[in-house]
C-alpha cells in the first residue's frame, strides 16, 4: 500500500534521513520505533508531504506522492495525527473534529462519522462545545485521532500517540488503535503506521516493525520476532 | 448636545472606515504574521478606481453628476462592486508575485518587500498615463439629502449609506470567518499552517483568498472615503499615508490578528480622534491616535481583544 524507497531528507546542512526504506501492507499495523531524534517524525513528515525528500521516492498505491502538496496527499487517504497533537486551541472540539472532514462535502455522512468518533471517544462528546485548548493531554490526543478519522483515512499515520500521557490513558489509546485496525465488522480495518518511543506497547500491537537509528533503518521484521530479539530488548525494552 | 451628536456621527463614519481597512491588515497578519504595508495603497487604488470608472460612466452617458443632480443609485453600487473586484484582483496579483515566492524566507524580507510594493504603487500611480500627480474630484454618486434632523444635526443619505455599507460588509465578513468552511480553514491556517495542511486545507489557496478578501474591503474603504471627501489626492499623498497608518493603529489597538478586534479598534480610534478634536484641540488629531498606540503597547500590548501571549521558554 505504501512504499518508501531510499528516502533521504535534509534540514539545511543536517541530514535527518539517509536512505530509509519501508513498506506498509494493507490491513496491517506497522510500527516505526527508535530514540528521540532518530528521524521517526521526519519519516512521517516526508510521507505527508511536509518535507520534500532530497533523494528516493514514496508511492501510495502505486502513485508517486513525494512531490505532492500535503493537502492532496490527505485527499488520497493518507492522514496524519501529528506529534504534540496539533490541536486548534482557538476553536471548539466540534470545530476541530469538523476540520478533519475538510476534504469531504457529504454532510450526512460527516455527521454520521462524527457520531461514530464520539462513540469511540465518549469524553469528546462531553466536551464538544468546549474550547479545545482546555482539554487534558489525553483528551487532546483523543481529539487528534478522532479528527484524523474524520477524513476517512485509508492509511492512518500516528506520531507518538503515547507521548506525555499517563499509563492508563496510553492503554486506552492503544486499545482504540487496535480496534480501528480490526477488520470489519468489529473495526474499520484501517491500515496504520505507528511511530512510537514506547517500543513495548508498539511492538505489542503491531504486525511488522522497523527500528530507526540516526536516520537509517537498522532492523526490521515481524513485531513479535523483533520483540524477542536480544538487541531490541536491550536497547528499547529495558531488558538485559 | 448638538456637538456630541455631530461628533458621534463623524466618529461612526470615520471609525467604520478605519475598521474596514484595519480588517485587511489584521487578516493578513493573522495568517502570514507580517504587516502588509502595501495594504493602504490598495485603498488608494479603490478610491482612484472608483473615480476613473465614474468619470468614464459620466462621459459615456453624457451627463454631469453634481450634488444637485447626482448619479442614479445603481451607478454607485456598480462602481463600488467594480472597485472591489478590481482591488481583489490587485491583491491576488500582489500576493502571487511579491509575497508567495518568499513564503519560506525570514519575515523581515517579506516586510521589506511589502514596503517596496507600497512605493511601487504610490509612484506608478502618479504617472500621467495613470492617475497623474494632482488631486481630482469624484462625481457625486449620491444625493446629499437630509433624511432626519436631530436638533441641529442633519443625518444625510451619504451618512446612512456610508455607515450602512461598512456595517453590512463587516457583518458579511464575520459570518464568513466564523460560520463557513472557508472561514474555518482561514482560522486553522492562522493558528498553525502545518497542521491545517494535514487536515487537507489547501494553504496557498486560503492565503490568496485572504488577500482578495482584505483587498476588497480596502476597495470599499477607498470608495467610501472618496464619497465622503470627494477630493482625492494623488497616490502618494500624505492623507493616504495617514489613513493607512491610523487603520493600522486601529488593528493593533483592537488586537492584531483578531477580526472582531479590528472592528472594535476602528471605532475606538475614530471616536478618540473625533471627540478629541471636538472637545479639545483639533490640531492634535494625529497625536491622540498615535498617543493611544503608545499607551496600548505599553499596558496592553495584545490589544483590546487580543489575548496575552505566553512566551514559552
Amino acid at each position: 500500500m505504501l512504499e518508501v524507497r531510499d528516502v533521504s531528507v535534509s534540514y539545511g546542512a543536517i541530514k535527518a534521513l539517509h536512505g530509509v526504506s519501508l513498506t506498509v501492507e494493507q490491513g496491517q499495523i506497522v510500527t516505526l520505533i527508535g530514540c528521540n531524534g532518530a528521524g521517526k517524525s521526519t519519516t512521517l513528515r516526508a510521507i505527508s508531504g511536509l518535507v520534500k525528500p532530497s533523494a528516493g521516492s514514496i508511492h501510495f498505491e502505486g502513485k508517486p506522492v513525494s512531490r505532492m502538496p500535503p493537502h492532496e496527499i490527505v485527499r488520497l487517504g493518507v492522514v496524519q495525527a501529528p506529534e504534540g497533537r496539533g490541536i486548534f486551541s482557538n476553536m471548539t472540539v466540534r470545530e476541530n473534529i469538523d476540520l478533519g472532514a475538510f476534504t469531504r462535502s457529504d454532510k450526512h455522512a460527516i455527521a454520521a462519522d462524527r457520531e461514530k468518533a464520539m462513540e469511540l471517544f465518549p469524553r469528546l462528546r462531553e466536551r464538544i462545545s468546549q474550547n479545545a485548548g482546555t482539554l487534558s493531554g489525553g483528551e487532546q490526543q483523543m481529539l487528534a485521532i478522532a479528527r484524523a478519522l474524520m477524513a476517512r483515512p485509508r492509511l492512518l499515520l500516528l506520531d507518538e500517540p503515547s507521548l506525555g500521557l499517563a499509563p492508563q490513558i496510553v492503554q486506552t489509546i492503544f486499545k482504540i488503535i487496535r480496534e480501528l485496525n480490526a477488520p470489519p465488522p468489529r473495526g474499520a480495518g484501517t491500515t496504520i503506521l505507528l511511530v512510537e518511543q514506547n517500543a513495548h506497547m508498539a511492538l505489542n500491537i503491531a504486525h511488522h516493525a522497523y527500528v530507526l537509528e540516526v536516520g537509517a533503518i537498522t532492523m526490521q521484521g515481524p513485531a513479535a520476532q523483533l520483540a524477542a530479539s536480544d538487541e531490541v530488548r536491550k536497547a528499547y525494552l529495558g531488558g538485559r | 448636545m448638538d456637538t456630541f451628536l455631530q461628533t458621534l456621527k463623524d466618529a461612526l463614519a470615520i471609525g467604520s472606515l478605519y475598521a474596514l481597512i484595519a480588517l485587511g491588515y489584521t487578516m493578513v497578519y493573522g495568517i502570514l504574521k507580517f504587516i502588509n504595508f502595501a495594504h493602504s495603497d490598495v485603498v488608494v487604488l479603490g478610491a482612484w478606481g472608483s473615480l476613473v470608472l465614474s468619470r468614464w460612466l459620466e462621459a459615456r452617458t453624457g451627463s454631469t453628476w453634481t450634488t444637485d443632480t447626482p448619479a442614479p443609485a445603481y451607478i454607485g453600487l456598480l462602481v463600488l462592486l467594480a472597485a472591489m473586484v478590481f482591488c481583489g484582483l490587485v491583491g491576488f496579483t500582489i500576493e502571487r508575485l511579491a509575497y508567495k515566492p518568499l513564503r519560506k524566507a525570514p519575515r523581515l524580507n517579506v516586510l521589506i518587500t511589502a514596503i517596496g510594493v507600497s512605493l511601487f504603487l504610490q509612484n506608478t500611480g502618479q504617472l500621467e498615463s495613470l492617475f497623474g500627480n494632482r488631486p481630482r474630484s469624484i462625481p457625486a454618486l449620491l444625493p446629499d439629502q437630509t433624511l432626519v434632523s436631530i436638533g441641529r444635526v442633519n443625518v444625510t443619505t451619504l451618512d446612512v449609506v456610508g455607515l450602512g455599507t461598512a456595517v453590512a460588509l463587516m457583518v458579511l465578513l464575520e459570518w464568513l470567518v466564523f460560520h463557513t468552511k472557508m472561514g474555518r480553514a482561514m482560522r486553522a491556517v492562522s493558528h498553525n499552517t502545518t497542521t491545517a495542511s494535514l487536515m487537507g486545507v489547501p494553504v496557498n489557496r486560503v492565503i490568496s483568498f485572504t488577500f482578495v478578501l482584505g483587498s476588497m474591503l480596502a476597495a470599499a474603504g477607498g470608495f467610501l472615503w472618496s464619497l465622503k471627501y470627494q477630493q482625492i489626492g494623488q497616490t502618494a499623498d500624505t492623507s493616504w499615508t495617514l489613513l493607512g497608518l491610523k487603520a493600522f493603529v486601529a488593528a493593533v489597538v483592537g488586537g492584531i490578528g483578531n477580526v472582531r478586534g479590528a472592528m472594535v479598534g476602528g471605532l475606538a480610534i475614530g471616536s478618540l480622534e473625533m471627540f478629541g478634536c471636538a472637545y479639545y484641540k483639533s490640531s492634535m488629531a494625529d497625536v491622540y491616535v498615535f498617543g493611544v498606540l503608545i499607551v496600548v503597547l505599553l499596558f496592553r500590548p495584545g490589544g483590546i481583544l487580543g489575548k496575552a501571549t505566553i512566551e514559552k521558554v
